[in-house]
């Protein structure tokens, strides 16, 4: 499975939703799609997404979040799987795009393509709800039912090692930043 | 108990005070006390995490979502999560309130605390983060509630640093 496809097939699930990516391939494939005021992408601090994506949960109970990460990423910061699951809040989603390299800086292999099993790791820390996707079709109804259940959840989807010709946004890291947070504060304002 | 209970109780009414809703944490002995407050307090998130690092994650989290936050470590914590405080933090302009317990600093008898006492301030200079060292019990709340007020106005981190003076009853003290 490609991961623009991937992000394609979930783009109607994003839409309304708070989307907190990293930096790189993940970046720059959504925001082709079409970028929202509610869409984060982090351009930097490799594992974090996800810390960030649990202050938002926590913070936000009434939304759902969704956090787009990645293997090279999230191996950075393995420990976020077993603070994820301790709070488990129940508003966030946590999608793994696992491509097995460090696709955005040329490609070198991860730990993944030697073995090491995230899926597994989330497991094993405790997740209350763990997916895995190798299909298109696999990962949209799993995204679906994550939403729906839920409960906190990481989604592993194996996808292949590519990405855009440009990982440029046309679009700048503060700006993006201070749109992202007029939107939450609206959503605040409304409540 | 040479943790100062008193210490703890000040800063966690003057967290009260900054209308802080969540915490992070990676607790350490002279934390204890303060955590405990926090841990029994309805009104505040406590969020433990494995490294410092996820908390600065998290201070951005709880900051575009409208939710005071603080976020406590020891000074070693603090040179674990130098990057995500340059990269996250300082990169997006986000404000991040830091509460940092001073180790290896004047009277530290724990000889692995004494190098990450000798960099603690040379540290947040060389970042541009600004600190106040916390000396007085009298004093916690005033300078909690500044620390907060400059993070928000300047949207960067700010560094609280607690010291023996406040976190530690010496016997002979």
């Amino acid at each position: 499975m490609l991961r623009a496809d991937a992000l394609r097939e979930i783009y109607p699930e994003l839409e309304q939703r708070i989307v907190v990516t990293i930096m790189g391939a993940v970046a720059a494939e959504l925001y082709a799609l079409g970028h929202r005021p509610n869409f984060f992408y982090m351009e930097h601090s490799m594992g974090l997404a996800s810390s960030l994506g649990l202050g938002l949960a926590l913070a936000l109970p009434e939304q759902q979040v969704i956090v787009l990460d990645g293997d090279g990423s999230l191996l950075m910061n393995l420990g976020t799987l077993t603070t994820l699951a301790r709070y488990r809040p129940p508003n966030l989603l946590h999608i793994v795009f696992d491509n097995s390299s460090l696709v955005s800086i040329g490609g070198f292999p991860t730990a993944t393509a030697s073995g090491a099993k995230l899926a597994e790791m989330a497991r094993a820390a405790g997740m209350p709800l763990v997916m895995e996707a190798e299909t298109s079709a696999q990962f949209r109804h799993a995204v679906t039912e994550a939403l729906a259940r839920r409960v906190m959840t990481t989604l592993v989807a194996k996808v292949e090692a590519s990405g855009p010709a440009s990982y440029r946004l046309d679009l700048d890291l503060l700006e993006n930043r201070f749109q992202f947070k007029r939107y939450l504060d609206s959503l605040r304002s409304f409540s | 108990m040479p943790v100062s209970l008193e210490g703890a109780r000040r800063i966690y009414e003057a967290l009260k005070a900054c209308d802080i809703r969540l915490v992070s944490a990676l607790p350490e002995t002279w934390l204890v006390p303060l955590l405990r407050l926090v841990e029994a307090d309805q009104e505040m998130r406590l969020v433990q995490v494995a490294r410092e690092e996820e908390s600065i994650g998290i201070a951005a989290g709880a900051y575009f979502a409208g939710v005071p936050s603080v976020h406590v470590m020891q000074n070693h914590g603090l040179l674990a999560a130098i990057n995500p405080l340059v990269s996250l933090a300082m990169l997006y302009k986000i404000p991040v309130l830091l509460l940092i317990s001073y180790r290896g600093s004047w009277g530290e008898r724990d000889p692995w605390q004494t190098q990450g006492g000798l960099v603690t301030e040379p540290v947040l200079r060389a970042l541009t983060i600004p600190y106040y060292c916390l000396r007085r019990e009298d004093d916690v709340a005033r300078r909690l509630k500044e620390a907060q007020a400059l993070a928000l106005s300047a949207l960067h981190p700010v560094a609280v640093l607690l010291t023996r003076e406040v976190l530690w009853d010496d016997e002979e003290a």
